[in-house]
């Protein structure tokens, strides 16, 4: 019943740990007991993200450790019903968890939980290896840019031979307006470069900056089309058919005085 | 506007279309994880292989990965370019 899915890239600064944020809270909305796990120990960031970074007592590595148990290390939410986050430990390194740990953990949490997300860290180490370990199923996060669209591959050949089957690829920060006019890869040519199924679309959107700085996520604002695109992402997660938005329509005149007024839903 | 010209024109490309290019080139590499001594290695194999059967010239021998349209003409596959001058075959193998 309950799912481990894995948030992961390659690259670093892709959007890993603002989309974990994002379809984090966004399943718990939605109804579901969902649990963060941040396993970038060392450069903890998801509780900035998520605004809970003065909550944390414990965190990862005190649960594999045995310090604690795992119930006093997650963070309620109080904002949203059924969020929970478990931080990364900041003042150590990869090492001080095993892939054989982190499954365990997940099995734990399986028992408590809906959806258990993993927000991995950049990079194909350890941090890596850890945390794709008990995962179900994976979202690779990519921009449309060579670097990102090179690491993102090398990732889908490490899940597969690891045995996280069937990723699925999260586009982040496209620019509609760079796309149409030829100077950034469009959707369809990523997909083709990569061979995997798409789970969203996510364009560049300032409100992300400023949701950030907040600690709310941008699923949780109505006018962000971030924002949005999450939530779309959130019901493919659960199954949903959800068509792809629109980003990169030709944006001829009466589109353009529909956005002006505000009738345009996106 | 200048720029647009020349893509009217064919003569600049979309500079996503390079983008495209490069990686499809670049993917193929990783994707066999090839390092120079993997095609060294590879490369003395086949050598040792053929002179069983031939002659052939070693100093002219080429041979690189490069993508090709793959047998339905659907998509780019990589493939194994080899170009193996022969100087003489032997009659040994009759």
């Amino acid at each position: 019943m309950s799912e481990v899915i894995v948030i992961t890239s390659g690259k670093g600064g892709v959007g890993k740990t603002t989309s974990a944020a994002n379809i984090g809270t966004g399943l718990a909305l939605s109804g579901h007991k969902t649990v963060l796990i941040d396993t970038d120990i060392g450069l903890r960031n998801l509780d900035v993200v998520m605004g809970l970074e003065n909550r944390i007592v414990y965190d990862l590595v005190d649960v594999v450790e045995g310090n604690c148990r795992v119930k006093q290390a997650l963070i309620k939410d109080k904002r949203y019903d059924g969020l929970y986050l478990i931080p990364a430990a900041q003042t150590r390194d990869k090492s001080a968890v095993k892939p054989s740990q982190m499954i365990q953990l997940c099995d734990e949490l399986r028992e408590e939980f809906d959806y258990i997300l993993i927000d991995c860290p950049a990079g194909i180490e350890q941090g890596f290896k850890n945390a794709i370990a008990g995962a179900d199923r994976a979202i690779v996060i990519t921009t449309p840019e060579v670097s990102a669209v090179r690491d993102a591959d090398r990732i889908i050949g490490l899940l597969e031979a690891n045995e996280v089957r069937n990723p699925k690829l999260l586009v982040n920060r496209l620019r509609a307006d760079m796309v149409r006019r030829g100077d950034m890869m469009s959707i369809d040519d990523i997909i083709d470069i990569l061979a995997i199924g798409l789970i969203g679309v996510v364009p560049d959107d300032e409100k992300i900056v400023v949701s950030t700085n907040r600690g709310e996520p941008a699923i949780c604002d109505n006018k962000s089309l971030a924002g949005q695109a999450f939530r779309n992402v959130v019901r493919r997660i659960k199954g949903e058919e959800v068509p792809f938005m629109s980003l990169t329509e030709d944006q001829g005149f009466m589109p353009k005085l529909k956005k002006l007024l505000g009738l345009k839903a996106n | 506007m200048l720029l647009d010209l020349g893509r009217l024109f064919g003569r600049t490309k979309r500079s996503k279309d390079v983008a495209k290019e490069r990686l499809k080139l670049v993917l193929i590499h990783d994707r066999a994880n090839v390092s120079p001594q993997f095609l060294e290695m590879l490369k003395s194999e086949i050598i040792k292989v053929i002179t069983n059967y031939m002659d052939v010239d070693e100093s002219a021998l080429d041979i690189q990965l490069t993508k090709t349209k793959s047998d339905d003409g659907q998509s780019v596959v990589p493939a194994l370019y080899a170009n193996i001058p022969i100087r003489n075959i032997r009659n040994s193998g009759k």
